[in-house]
């Protein structure tokens, strides 16, 4: 009451945010938008291939919606101050695999090869699979600060969610790469789960570690040297990093971890040196591995010189190594694109092959919907990477800040190397563009974490309690006439 | 179907993408620009008022308004504390307002069983003259040696007394 007493002498300001905390009604109006925009592309698609509105319009809307409705009242119900953002975006990506996954399963061609057909019904099924556990982390997760406890355990889990694929009898060689186990009738990608534990583990130790990786440091021509025992840690994940390039032969599921360590060292210790360390080991790395193993060799044959590659797998040469005339496929698919596209259904997708509905799901965004429609598609990933970020900065404690910045990371990187690899900037990887692809390991695993950053991103923008009233009022004592009282 | 509807259909479906991401960058604008500043001359702020009493820094042109211009000739320049537990504690009057009271936001936090919480305050009017005024304390607050009730004009050197302390302004 004291001060802010109304005087026409005195002017104070405060600063304050602008709107309510907590922006619930925004997230469910942008959700609206964000399950409206697939169906259109549904019915798009049922008339382009069928002239008709296809008959399961209204139970794939109905399944996206619900399934994006108990998402919204999940985080409205646990987590009412998160970014109102993330949800929507997650969702309509979702939304727009499930159309492309759908729209690939009408195609005759691929029906016939096996990979195509009901796949949507699945990808709804793995979809539901997701925001369970997205749901489940919400209720469970109360403080992500509790995941800092399971700092230990997290890097022995990681590693063997990665060692997994090599394990015999378990693992599973698919077109080359060894990233795949083998559960039942189901294959499971580990490496999509220990992408987040590993994210766990990085930011619970360079929370504990980052002061004497950013401090203890000799200055050479502008940058900060490391000493040579603090270079430990960054060596051990590289030498990782390169057994799963040499061992599973996935230069994505590689790139991945070793880049993610990298940007959670350098938003650690602010120290650019770890950049400039760690872009040199993974050259290194990756052209050291390339020299002499052959499943690589051929991505980086295919990424140099795609026609070649499709012309030697046309022929059909039989030198032993599989030729793949994907890369070459891809580029055409984004050629015959243009800027506006083709349409939903009018492309010609299913010439390529048998990732067409996976690792390749981007080249159909890119015939189907052209340069503009990529564009959108890439900004709303670069939307979910900034959300990450500006949840890292809003984070009031180190290791929220680091597990932001490291899930943000891992999954822009996992975007740039898959979107690279299909565009033809870098060599091709068999990583799946998260929500878009195909695959129940990957939208599960990105749907937790999405409800981590929005655990995390719940705790930053909560408003602080205000301090409870003024618990020594009353403790003021009286001056009673006649006891001997301050003033006489 | 025809071509014209397809064709509507596809630069429809791109028009509505890219809405979405405007909206979406929309929604995010809010929260890169999301301060604002409020006067809190003009209206209270019933629920926070702990904030206000918080406020010890004066807006700049607040300032530079008591500093310059009407910067009187025996102004006082500072606030001294010349009885109590604070004794020899000195506060430099640069326009803001100075509260006093146990309470941990106060400018002064008296450790004095006979202070209230939010005890006075110490602000200066248009003039800049400075003016004491008592927040309604359970003690009260004096003046010389008469309690106050009313905001009062603080002459130079007369003591202000709350509770134990005693304090002063000074030239």
């Amino acid at each position: 009451m004291s001060s802010t007493t109304n005087t026409p002498t005195h002017h104070t300001s405060t600063i304050g945010a602008i709107g309510a905390p907590s922006r619930r009604n925004t997230e469910l109006a942008l959700l609206l938008f964000a399950v409206a925009i697939p169906v259109f592309a549904y019915a798009n698609v049922g008339l382009a291939i069928d002239d008709k509105v296809p008959a399961g319009l209204l139970s794939y809307g109905l399944g996206l919606g619900l399934l994006a409705g108990v998402g919204h009242l999940a985080v409205r119900k646990f987590a009412p101050y998160a970014d109102p953002l993330l949800l929507p975006l997650a969702t309509l990506l979702n939304g727009l695999g499930l159309v492309a996954i759908w729209r690939l399963d009408q195609s005759a061609l691929l029906r016939q090869i096996g990979v195509a057909g009901g796949k949507a019904t699945n990808q709804l099924l793995y979809t539901a699979l997701g925001i369970t556990l997205f749901v489940v982390v919400l209720i469970f997760l109360k403080d992500h600060r509790a995941l800092q406890r399971y700092t230990y355990i997290s890097m022995v889990g990681a590693l063997v969610l990665l060692l997994l694929p090599l394990v015999p009898g378990l693992g599973a060689n698919v077109y080359g790469a060894k990233i795949w186990i083998h559960v039942g009738s189901f294959t499971i990608q580990p490496g999509e789960f220990a992408k987040i534990v590993l994210a766990i583990f990085f930011a619970g130790y360079l929370m504990v570690k980052r002061d004497a990786l950013a401090l203890a440091s000799r200055r050479f021509m502008g940058l900060y040297l490391p000493r040579g025992r603090d270079l430990g840690p960054i060596i051990v994940v590289w030498m990782i990093s390169i057994l799963i390039l040499v061992f599973e032969t996935d230069l994505g599921t590689s790139l991945l971890f070793f880049g993610m360590f990298v940007i959670m060292l350098y938003v650690a210790t602010e120290r650019t040196s770890w950049i400039v360390f760690g872009l040199l080991m993974s050259a290194a790395g990756a052209v050291g591995v390339a020299s002499f193993e052959p499943h690589i060799q051929t991505r980086v044959q295919a990424w140099l010189d795609p026609m070649r590659e499709y012309k030697l797998s046309q022929a059909g040469s039989h030198d032993g190594i599989l030729h793949s005339e994907q890369a070459m496929q891809a580029l055409w698919a984004f050629g015959s694109g243009g800027t506006l596209g083709t349409g939903w259904g009018q492309g010609h997708s299913e010439l390529i092959r048998f990732a067409a509905n996976s690792d390749f799901i981007l080249a159909t965004f890119g015939e189907e919907l052209g340069l503009a429609g990529i564009m959108a598609i890439l900004l709303i990933y670069g939307l979910i990477v900034e959300r990450g970020v500006r949840t890292a900065l809003a984070a009031r404690d180190p290791f929220g800040k680091l597990l932001a910045i490291g899930l943000s990371g891992a999954f822009a990187l996992q975007v740039f190397v898959v979107a690279g690899g299909v565009m033809g900037l870098i060599p091709l990887t068999g990583m799946t563009m998260p929500f878009l692809a195909y695959g129940g390991s990957s939208v599960i695993a990105n749907w937790a974490l999405i409800g981590i950053l929005i655990r995390i991103s719940d705790t930053a923008r909560r408003p602080a309690p205000t301090p409870a009233g003024n618990p020594d009022a009353e403790m003021t004592q009286v001056v009673r006439p006649g006891a001997a009282g301050p003033v006489e | 179907m025809s071509e014209l509807t397809l064709t509507v259909m596809r630069l429809g479906f791109l028009a509505v993408l890219w809405l979405f991401v405007i909206v979406a960058v929309q929604v995010i604008r809010s929260d890169l620009f999301g301060t604002r500043v409020t006067q809190r001359g003009s209206r209270r702020e019933a629920g926070r008022p702990q904030q206000a009493a918080r406020q010890q820094a004066a807006p700049p042109q607040q300032r530079q308004q008591a500093g310059g211009g009407r910067q009187r000739r025996n102004a006082p320049s500072k606030l001294v504390v010349s009885e109590g537990t604070l004794t020899g504690t000195t506060v430099a009057l640069q326009g803001q307002t100075i509260t006093l009271g146990r309470a941990h936001d106060s400018t002064i936090v008296l450790d004095d069983d006979y202070a209230s919480s939010r005890h006075a305050r110490i602000y200066p009017d248009r003039d800049g003259q400075w003016i004491v005024e008592d927040l309604g304390s359970t003690n009260g607050t004096y003046l010389d040696r008469s309690r106050l009730t009313t905001p009062t004009p603080i002459p130079l050197g007369a003591p202000i007394r709350i509770g134990k302390t005693v304090i002063e302004l000074r030239k």
